[in-house]
């Protein structure tokens, strides 16, 4: 196992190299100028040298050769002496957004809580909704519950969130009056009051998230349960006289979970990048609102850095699912 | 492998071993099975509304002897399966009643029939499907010990090797996957999980039908090991008629949900009295090749009627070489012949006693296909 880890990391270096690879030269070859936004009223030899100031005076493959080197030594040294105090952190150029001209590193340190606490919290409440769900369902299939939880989790599935959301909008904001509108990350959460704000706050684009997750892993849950709900095995559980608790959590759910846990850490990913659109609509500033508007402002270093780490934990993510699959089932074995 | 002992030197003449020809008199009853039906329903239109019934068992009846083995044989399809599980009930039954050791579990409170369990086991017949593939061999054989026990951990453990010996499986084995055994050893594995608790009645669900002709003997003759070792009761499913031969005591035929013969072996095996059982010994191949050249097929033309619609009459009216009119009206009540031997045929109703006092028996007619040119 171990030995296998080590060779799908070393594999994954050569993988990432060619991902950021094609992201740059995507983003090389996208139409947007960095300085549309500037005044018309700027003669051309200044903007030429505005333009070499952002580094975009030299050949692709030396621009690209100098992010990787800041990429993978420069910012990682910045990181890890922010959270360690460790003076570790190389001095020099580093990777700075075209937009606020800070360094890409620490917009994204300063993003990630707000989408951690959002869209981790609705993926860590739609897992735990969804697992019993998913279960009980599958064990009284077509039974009452199981039909209004399947229709539910039909509807979570097939209503974007740019739908659900703006209805919570609508209904819990404007006409209620319960939530704010707006996601203030302003907000520092000192005592009871400020927590319950912030509560309030996190409420709506939680449970549009975990609507979301929790129908999709919920049908996950249901099918596995019910693909093995009906082996020989569970019979033979049965034919030992063991307890329908012990029939169902330990022999059916314990064989269910394989798939299902891999579903669930190839979702993990999807945590960091931010529910883009969700986040786009509260108005919660975490990672994916970033990368929109990166995007709309051509903020090149920001698109490629952030879109490569999102990357890496894709590939890391994998790694980690094909793990589990040799923890969780016997019958595989990777060395 | 070790306790796997040779299949060659097996098959001793029946006559040896079931001397007392009707054992119903002298020994106690263990199981009875009383008017077994067990319906599944169909559900079809558009409302899913019940629109008829699979007739998997259909009104059967027996008793088996404790210490005896009864084989269950038939062709695929035909209920014996689900007649084994039914009488264990692992399906709820529609009607009847299966009185084991003086209980009827057919009414009893589920918490009840599992305390019952542990006395009626059953060895299935996949034996990569029945094991769980994500428990080792100790915690298989183990787990209805946790359940059924309050033993300790080391007085568990000793009864998982012991259970391990008794199959023939090595102790080195007891923290392996299902998945890293052969197809013998697997069933070895149900075999020691089915005797974990000390149960009196065991039903073998085909217990050898996936395996490999040469690990089936080494099976059977476990089966039969144990049972002289611990003095089980057996119902002993299966399709291949030498090897009910082989281990049963007595015999009943199944055809299309319904019992239609039921014997004592050699009775069965020597003079069968249904033509279904006729057609169904015909078919067995003989070992040498001149005997087998001469010998008489029954063949019986078209398909098994469907569960589902069962024909009127004696259900296989619409495939007997010797149908009569009567068939076709009214269903055969199913009789005893002679001692122990039972069968639901107007044949035999027609012709009485005499086909079986003089070993006779009714010729066959149209449907004789010399082996050669059938094939």
């Amino acid at each position: 196992m171990f030995n296998y880890t080590l060779r799908r990391l070393l594999l994954a270096i050569p993988t990432l190299l060619f991902i950021s690879l094609v992201i740059f030269l995507l983003l090389e070859l996208s139409p947007g100028d960095p300085l549309s936004d500037m005044p018309l009223s700027i003669p051309p030899e200044v903007r030429q040298e505005m333009r070499i100031a952002l580094g975009l005076g030299e050949a692709w493959y030396i621009r690209f050769y100098k992010w990787l080197y800041l990429f993978t030594i420069v910012e990682p040294s910045h990181v890890i002496a922010g959270f360690t105090g460790l003076d570790i952190a190389i001095e020099g150029q580093r990777i700075l957004s075209w937009q606020t001209r800070s360094p890409v590193s620490d917009i994204i340190i300063q993003r990630m809580p707000q989408t951690l606490w959002v869209v981790g919290l609705a993926y860590l409440f739609g897992v735990l909704l969804a697992v019993p769900i998913g279960v009980y369902s599958a064990y009284r299939q077509y039974s009452w519950f199981d039909q209004t939880g399947s229709f539910i989790s039909m509807v979570g599935f097939s209503l974007p969130t740019f739908f659900t959301g703006p209805l919570l909008i609508l209904i819990f904001a404007v006409w209620l009056g319960w939530f704010p509108i707006i996601y203030d990350t302003t907000l520092n959460v000192t005592n009871w009051e400020t927590f319950w704000k912030q509560v309030r706050q996190m409420a709506m684009p939680v449970f549009v998230l975990t609507l979301f997750n929790a129908a999709q892993i919920s049908r996950y849950m249901r099918a596995s349960m019910l693909d093995n709900m009906t082996q020989d095995y569970v019979r033979t559980a049965r034919a030992k006289g063991m307890t329908e608790r012990i029939v169902v959590l330990v022999h059916v759910l314990r064989n269910s979970l394989i798939p299902v846990v891999t579903v669930i850490a190839l979702g993990i990913p999807t945590v960091f990048t931010g529910a883009i659109i969700t986040e786009q609509i509260f108005r919660v500033n975490g990672l994916g609102q970033l990368l929109i508007t990166a995007i709309y402002a051509s903020d090149i270093p920001m698109v490629l850095t952030l879109s490569v780490v999102f990357a890496i934990l894709i590939v890391l993510f994998n790694l980690i699912a094909d793990l589990l699959y040799a923890i969780l089932d016997p019958r595989i074995r990777y060395d | 492998m070790t306790a796997a002992p040779d299949m060659t030197a097996a098959l001793p003449p029946e006559s040896a071993r079931d001397t007392p020809t009707n054992p119903a008199t002298q020994r106690r009853k263990l199981v009875e099975v009383k008017n077994l039906k067990l319906y599944f329903p169909i559900f079809g239109g558009l409302l899913r509304r019940q629109v008829g019934d699979v007739k998997a068992v259909d009104d059967v009846s027996f008793d088996i002897y404790e210490g005896e083995t009864l084989g269950i044989v038939g062709e695929s399809g035909c209920g014996k399966s689900t007649c084994g599980r039914a009488v264990l009930r692992l399906y709820e039954l529609t009607e009847g009643s299966v009185v084991i050791d003086g209980q009827d579990i057919a009414t009893l409170s589920p918490e009840k029939l599992r305390l019952k369990r542990p006395s009626m086991q059953m060895v299935f017949q996949d034996p990569q499907a029945s094991l769980n593939p994500r428990m080792t061999v100790a915690s298989i054989i183990g787990e209805p010990l946790d359940e059924h026990t309050n033993w300790p951990r080391t007085k568990k453990l000793e009864r998982i090797y012991e259970l391990m010996d008794a199959v023939g499986l090595n102790r080195d084995y007891a923290n392996r996957y299902p998945h890293a055994f052969s197809g013998g050893q697997r069933q070895r594995i149900g075999i020691a999980r089915a005797l974990a608790l000390n149960p009196r009645f065991i039903v073998c669900d085909e217990p050898i039908a996936a395996l490999d002709v040469s690990i089936q003997a080494q099976v059977v003759n476990l089966l039969e090991e144990l049972q002289d070792q611990f003095g089980l009761t057996y119902m002993f499913i299966s399709h291949d008629l030498s090897m009910v031969r082989h281990i049963a005591d007595r015999v009943a035929v199944m055809y299309l949900g319904k019992l239609v013969e039921l014997a004592p072996v050699s009775a069965l095996y020597a003079n069968p009295l249904h033509p279904y059982t006729e057609a169904l010994l015909s078919a067995v191949p003989e070992p040498d090749p001149f005997a087998e050249t001469r010998k008489e097929r029954v063949v019986l033309k078209g398909d098994v009627p469907s569960p589902s619609n069962p024909p009127k009459g004696c259900n296989f009216c619409t495939r007997c070489p010797k149908v009569m009119e009567i068939c076709r009206e009214v269903e055969p009540a199913f009789r005893e012949y002679a001692p122990g031997h039972f069968a639901a045929c107007h044949l035999l109703e027609e012709t009485g006693t005499a086909a079986l006092n003089g070993g006779m028996r009714p010729e066959h007619n149209q449907t004789r296909i010399q082996q050669g040119e059938d094939a």
